[in-house]
């Protein structure tokens, strides 16, 4: 059950010129959220953080939004505890950040009617089991990775990209499948090689596959999750380049980082509270896209040729008027 | 008959060195706390809450403490039958699978009254098979189980995620597109009864205490379990004494890992009602860990393993309030063991003294009696 | 789509990468051969190996020290070897439980190493990784030179502790006090060995190279460090071990064993392979090297009582 929110970025224009819709609510509005990695994890944790303190920032700091906010929660019964404990401390919001949260997500959302619950990667809001305190939220990660793959293609001089992926699941894959097309649409006589570590957090097991990947001949890589650094540090030690995903990685290892597809989550955040300031406590599923803005790219200190912009701005016209369609799924 | 009593009964050193060793524990970990920037005191004040607080808080550190239960039931018998079952991990995470294939593949076809058993059982099997491979592998060609063990927990956490991204996929994922690698939720029918909602707190509380008290009976108080102690204490006075020490080493490995797969199934159908990636991390080691707070007996594992439930959910509660790193947590943990296995010697050189002291004031009504004197493990 | 790759072009880098991969279990097991042989069993060598990874990068790196790499190692052995000195005390002296400790052991150096990243480096770390070295004249031979010699220094010690450590226990007065204690403590101190001494500097030692494991894997391989990044290699080396029968040489080959079936899974995937047509998930082929190692030692006959006897007994004068 999906409802695609097209109307993200006017409203979220409309409450940033109305500005203080916090001041709509007594104190600041308490936002609460439980993460499977850290904060810090240059990835799929650090994205929606720092999504999180750009709007507290934007409203005027922690008097305006109180964030608080639990890191490591890779077990599930833990995260279940804690976000129960969120929602019993009376927080407003509170964000299960992670798909595997979702079982006991459904089972405590009931028990507080009052708060407002929101989890991703997900499309899945309740209403069909009869909740309405429930947003969703995902991003569509094929389409900057299909951005990402057309660059990756142009970029490449051996012709041979590399994918590190985690578990071939959920954004990982979406953004895997996507860049697979973008290579082959900019070089179709690239060869793209696919691992999976079936680890988001291994980065041993991240260090060994761009070690092969790199005998393979790849001197382009990319690939999703927390799991990444130290494929990207290899790399770099080999003078090739990245793509990353979810987070700007390009801090780190700018010179090797060519570009990121950064996952910006404060539409979606200011737009939850808003929803909430008009009595609106969930059932709103959010997608991320190029053309609603959700997805960003920032670009690292690489020097790249003006053609590889030229095409990269081209995709990405091509995807955001539908004219080129990113598949989710690609047959085996 | 009195100085046996008095030697193996009477020495609270015994039962409190495990307390004092988590004081010293703490008071180290206070430490910590305090080169990170924290309050021990509030930090502590925080576990406290965060264990105790109410109610619910107490009902969840309970549920909290059920699979950590019946996994050192299973290692005090591995342990006690002179294996090193490193593989509890492994085998919970078999059993929860099997107990959710089944449930899901039964349906609505049962009454839960054979229906949570059945699963259960089960799940019992799951982690019992696989405690029988590296025990079959240690009869059969002596192969080492600390190494099959180890190797065991690793196809298990693939095998896992096999099953989960494949074969047992929750059919609405593969609908939706987003392949997420989680089971189907488990049918209502198999679902162990929660007992006081809105807490976690369900039936296999009841499961886990009737474990400790089975497995002790067991262990004490039949040949079977005698058998296996005897394997524990002596390999070499046990073939002496003609009993099959393969079989029994296997057999120790079995029944951990069975109880380990429970704890599994327990906690699957009794709390997340769905198997997810992420599912009972690191509770194969904490239940090591439970099992030697509790002098490796299995009635001793159910203060243990409350005591420990408490640490973990306090933990977390001290994690969010203080923002304290859960890494401190594993460290506490560490420190805990480190200190109750360190302290095993004193009790142990009180114990050889007392014995010493005993036999040494003979008193009238004593004189004539023999003592005998084993280990007091 | 096919890869432009020649067979024999695929095994030499697998074979390379292989030699790479398998340092931080070669300095791990070899430790704890020491420490085995002697009786006692260390189980903390997770742990170890995690302060060690710490503490190296964290010399070695831009955010950190910026010390040379080879004071990162330095470093990291030096806290290997503190952990070693508190794993004797418990497991010799206070005659702990040695499985259990072990793991008390681990959960500590799990925890501390977590807190510090967070504390010292604000969870993110990086380091360039140990160049690699250059052998005037063997590294440009053909096939050869590429699988042998064109590794960093720290894999090239790694593989010369295996003769030296066979050397060592079979033909000096400190590897035979070391099997002595191991196989009869009581023996050997009836005949004037100190055996509670020579535990010491076996768990020290030990110790020490699992410090030096962790180096390896983060200074040596991967360039960074993440909570918990072992993943389970001190196990492994602990149970290579087992798998070598605690001889330094067999231990080499169960450790090569195990890099190389994890790299090829690997290539499997880049590769693409195929059964009938449909690929191979990732996960079933994740399992390989783990069913193999037990597969590789259910089929080699083990000739037994290669255990040395006193293993995991503790030695208390006038008991044993």
């Amino acid at each position: 059950m999906k409802r695609k929110v097209l109307l993200i970025a006017l409203l979220s224009l409309a409450l940033m010129a109305f500005g203080g819709f916090a001041s709509a609510q007594d104190g600041p509005v308490r936002v609460a959220i439980v993460m499977p990695s850290t904060i810090t994890d240059l990835s799929w944790s650090q994205a929606i953080y720092s999504g999180l303190v750009a709007v507290q920032t934007e409203m005027g700091g922690e008097s305006a939004m109180e964030i608080a906010y639990s890191e490591n929660m890779f077990d599930v019964t833990a995260a279940a505890q804690a976000l129960r404990d969120y929602a019993e401390d009376g927080y407003d919001i509170v964000i299960a950040h992670g798909t595997q949260y979702g079982t006991s997500l459904f089972e405590l959302a009931p028990d507080y009617p009052d708060t407002s619950f929101a989890w991703g990667t997900a499309t899945d809001t309740g209403t069909e089991a009869g909740l309405e305190n429930i947003f969703a939220y995902e991003a569509a990660a094929e389409e900057g990775g299909y951005i990402n793959g057309v660059m990756a293609g142009l970029m490449t001089k051996s012709n041979v990209i590399g994918v590190v992926g985690p578990v071939k699941a959920g954004d990982a894959l979406l953004y895997i499948n996507g860049f697979i097309q973008g290579v082959a649409a900019s070089n179709p006589d690239a060869t793209v090689n696919v691992t999976y570590t079936n680890s988001f957090s291994e980065v041993a097991a991240g260090t060994d596959a761009a070690n092969a990947h790199i005998a393979a001949g790849a001197d382009v890589l990319t690939g999703s999750s927390q799991m990444v650094v130290g494929a990207i540090q290899l790399i770099q030690d080999e003078g090739g380049y990245w793509f990353g995903t979810q987070s700007d990685q390009s801090a780190q290892w700018p010179a090797t980082v060519v570009a990121s597809q950064v996952y910006d989550w404060t539409a979606v955040i200011r737009d939850i509270i808003a929803q909430r300031a008009n009595g609106v406590k969930g059932g709103v599923a959010y997608n991320l896209t190029l053309e609603n803005g959700g997805l960003k790219f920032a670009f690292g200190d690489v020097e790249i040729s003006p053609a590889l912009l030229i095409a990269a701005g081209e995709a990405a016209k091509g995807i955001e008027s539908g004219e080129i369609e990113v598949l989710t799924e690609l047959p085996e | 008959m009195k100085i046996q009593k008095r030697i193996f009964g009477g020495d609270p050193a015994a039962a409190f060195a495990p307390v004092i060793a988590v004081v010293l524990a703490l008071a180290l970990a206070g430490v910590l706390l305090v080169a990170l920037g924290k309050n021990p005191f509030e930090a502590y004040a925080s576990m406290i809450e965060g264990a105790f607080g109410s109610d619910t808080r107490i009902f969840n550190t309970i549920s909290r403490a059920v699979p950590l239960m019946l996994v050192a039931i299973g290692i005090c018998i591995a342990f006690r039958g002179g294996v090193i079952n490193i593989g509890a991990e492994g085998q919970l995470f078999v059993g929860a699978v099997s107990a959710t294939a089944f449930a899901v593949a039964v349906g609505d076809s049962l009454t839960p009254l054979l229906f949570v058993p059945l699963t259960l059982v089960v799940g019992f099997a799951g982690g019992a098979a696989w405690g029988a491979i590296p025990g079959f592998l240690k009869a059969r060609f002596d192969v080492n189980e600390i190494l099959t063990t180890v190797m065991m927990n690793e196809i298990a956490i693939r095998l896992l995620l096999f099953l989960l991204s494949g074969p047992m996929i929750d059919p609405k994922e593969v609908a939706q597109g987003t392949h997420i690698p989680q089971s189907a939720p488990l049918p209502e029918g198999s679902w162990l009864g929660r007992l006081a909602p809105p807490s976690r707190l369900h039936m296999g509380i009841f499961i886990a205490i009737i474990a400790a008290i089975i497995v002790y009976v067991l262990l004490w108080r039949t040949p079977l379990g005698y058998r296996i102690r005897a394997v524990g204490q002596s390999k070499a006075a046990s073939l002496y004494a003609g009993i099959s020490v393969p079989t029994y080493l296997t057999l120790a490995l079995v029944l951990s890992g069975g109880l380990a797969g429970l704890a599994g199934a327990v906690e699957v159908t009794g709390v997340t009602h769905r198997m997810v990636e992420g599912f009972a991390v690191g509770y194969g080691f904490s239940g090591i860990v439970v099992a030697l707070f509790g002098r490796l007996h299995p009635i001793g594992a159910i203060p243990s393993a409350f005591l420990f439930g408490a640490l973990l959910t306090g933990a977390e509660r001290m994690q969010r309030d203080l923002q304290v790193p859960s890494a401190t947590i594993t460290a506490l943990q560490g420190l805990v063991v480190l200190f109750v296995v360190s302290s095993d010697i004193w009790v142990r050189r009180r114990a050889a003294r007392r014995a010493t002291q005993m036999l040494a004031e003979p008193t009238a009504a004593e004189s004539n009696v023999q003592p005998i004197i084993s280990e007091a493990k | 789509m096919g890869n432009d790759l020649t067979l024999t072009q695929i095994l030499v880098s697998a074979f390379a990468l292989t030699l790479g991969a398998a340092t931080p279990y070669l300095y791990a097991s070899i430790g704890e051969i020491f420490s085995q042989r002697s009786g006692v069993l260390n189980l903390g060598v997770e742990g170890i190996m995690l302060m060690g990874a710490f503490v190296a990068i964290f010399f070695v790196s831009d955010k950190g020290l910026q010390a040379a790499p080879i004071v990162g190692v330095l470093a990291a052995m030096f806290v290997g070897g503190l952990m070693g000195i508190l794993a004797a005390v418990i497991n010799v002296t206070f005659k702990a439980e040695q499985g259990i400790s072990g793991i008390g052991l681990t959960l500590f150096g799990l925890g501390m190493s977590s807190l510090l990243f967070k504390m010292l480096a604000e969870g993110v770390i990086t380091a360039p990784v140990f160049p690699k070295l250059d052998i005037a004249g063997l590294s440009d031979l053909p096939i050869v030179g590429e699988i042998f010699f064109q590794q960093n220094v720290l894999v090239y010690i790694a593989f010369a502790l295996v003769p030296i450590s066979v050397w060592v226990l079979n033909k000096t007065t400190w590897g035979l006090q070391i099997r002595a204690v191991g196989q009869n403590p009581k023996a050997a101190d009836a005949m004037g060995v100190n055996v509670n001494r020579v535990r010491y500097s076996t768990v020290i030692l030990g110790a020490t190279l699992a410090g030096a494991a962790g180096a390896a894997l983060s200074i040596g391989l991967t360039g960074v460090f993440q909570e918990n990044m072992t993943a389970g290699r001190g196990f492994i080396a602990v149970a290579l071990v087992y798998f070598g029968g605690w001889s330094p040489w067999r231990v080499m080959l169960g450790a090569l064993l195990f890099s190389a079936a994890n790299n090829l899974q690997i290539w499997a995937q880049i590769l693409d392979i195929r059964v009938g047509g449909t690929p191979i998930p990732s996960n079933l082929l994740g399992m390989i090297p783990y069913i193999l190692t037990i597969l590789v030692l259910v089929f080699t006959r083990q000739r037994h009582n290669l255990e040395p006897a006193a293993l995991t007994k503790a030695f208390e004068r006038g008991e044993n």
